[in-house]
């Protein structure tokens, strides 16, 4: 079945089953691999992207409710300002060990940053705790999070 | 306790109204004359009413209707994991929705179905007893402003609550056909809408089916 949604601002259509995972059509059917499959049931945010605006577990959602709407993924991140910030802030802090869950942790923080630019401690710790990281790098997450929030205010 | 009389009295009247239109309803989709059957007496509408109240403590219905902030989950009614709370909208906090995780359909063995999210404070079911429960649903200042009408069409409608017999993968659906609850809910509301004496507790884990 021929779907048509947003991805990064550019419009694309697909043909999928409409069940299908949002996570496969973006790496299978349109080639963006930085999305990552990590546990495929919504309990490890490595998958994370962003539904008009919204972070969401792409593993867990099928393609049709994503039709007609935006989807931003890692590749599409530094199109907006905290998305840059967050690059900017990752790199700066050199947080990545292995790197599979940061695409992951980067779409998390990005919506973070969206919804409370000033975040504290627990307020990170609250929005990242469904991103697990096995190299265990969360202390440099949360740091380059408080940096992305001070590059933002300028 | 302190009660109003004004409330309930309003509500028995509706309750009146209701069975009556659900009889005419009866005889007319029949295309007959409706049985000149009695309403249910006090007995059989409580015991209706334990049916209705037994459904609603199922985990597939209570895990979502917490005395809480922290919505439960498996047939054990263990706390969300993720650390997950019901936030001021009910949806979970800002930065962690319900839909996060959950879309508006099962995934896997994701959970999902429209409009996911925790049941009011006000709608706290877990720790009433049948009597509490009762008052509960009949209460409009707890039901989201239900009549029991609308009630009516919540329970035999609404996607979300069908969700319960339809949980996904590894997740045991409410035991009891949902058109049974439906006719238990419209049994009790003929016979009254009648709030069962305080005490009891009903449960599938009493023996019923």
């Amino acid at each position: 079945m021929s779907l048509k949604l947003t991805v990064n601002g550019e419009a694309r259509e697909v043909d999928a089953d409409p069940g299908t995972p949002l996570l496969w059509v973006l790496r299978e059917d349109l080639g963006l691999t930085g999305t990552k499959f990590g546990c495929g049931r919504a309990a490890c945010g490595a998958c994370t992207v962003h539904l008009d605006g919204q972070a969401i577990r792409s593993c867990a959602y099928p393609v049709r409710q994503a039709a007609g709407r935006q989807v931003t993924t890692i590749e599409g991140l530094a199109e907006s300002k905290v998305g840059q910030a967050v690059e900017q802030a990752w790199i700066e802090l050199d947080v990545v060990q292995c790197g599979y869950c940061q695409p992951g942790q980067c779409m998390a923080a990005a919506y973070l940053l969206g919804q409370q630019p000033n975040p504290d401690d627990q307020d990170i710790d609250i929005a990242m705790r469904g991103n697990l990281c096995r190299c265990g790098t969360y202390s440099r997450i949360r740091a380059a999070i408080h940096r992305a929030a001070e590059i933002l205010r300028g | 306790m302190k009660r109003t009389f004004q409330r309930p009295g309003m509500l028995t009247i509706e309750a009146c109204f209701l069975a009556l239109a659900l009889l005419l309803a009866g005889g007319a989709i029949g295309g007959q004359a409706a049985p000149q059957s009695p309403p249910p007496t006090v007995p059989e509408a409580i015991r209706a009413f334990e049916t209705v109240a037994m459904v609603l403590r199922h985990p597939r219905c209570l895990n979502c209707h917490p005395a809480g902030d922290v919505p439960r989950q498996t047939d054990a009614r263990i706390p969300h994991f993720l650390g997950v709370q019901r936030g001021a909208d009910d949806h979970g906090l800002a930065t962690q929705r319900c839909s996060t995780c959950h879309s508006a359909e099962n995934v896997g063995p994701v959970p999902g179905a429209p409009d996911w999210a925790l049941a009011p404070r006000s709608m706290a079911w877990e720790g009433l007893d049948d009597h509490a429960l009762a008052e509960a649903l009949k209460d409009r200042a707890k039901n989201g402003d239900k009549s029991l009408a609308e009630l009516d069409h919540h329970l035999a409608e609404d996607k979300l609550v069908g969700w319960g017999w339809a949980p996904g993968e590894q997740r045991q659906p409410v035991p009891i056909p949902r058109a049974e609850m439906v006719r238990a809910f419209r049994l009790w509301v003929a016979g009254g809408a009648v709030s069962p004496p305080p005490g009891k507790t009903s449960t599938f884990q009493d023996g019923a089916p």
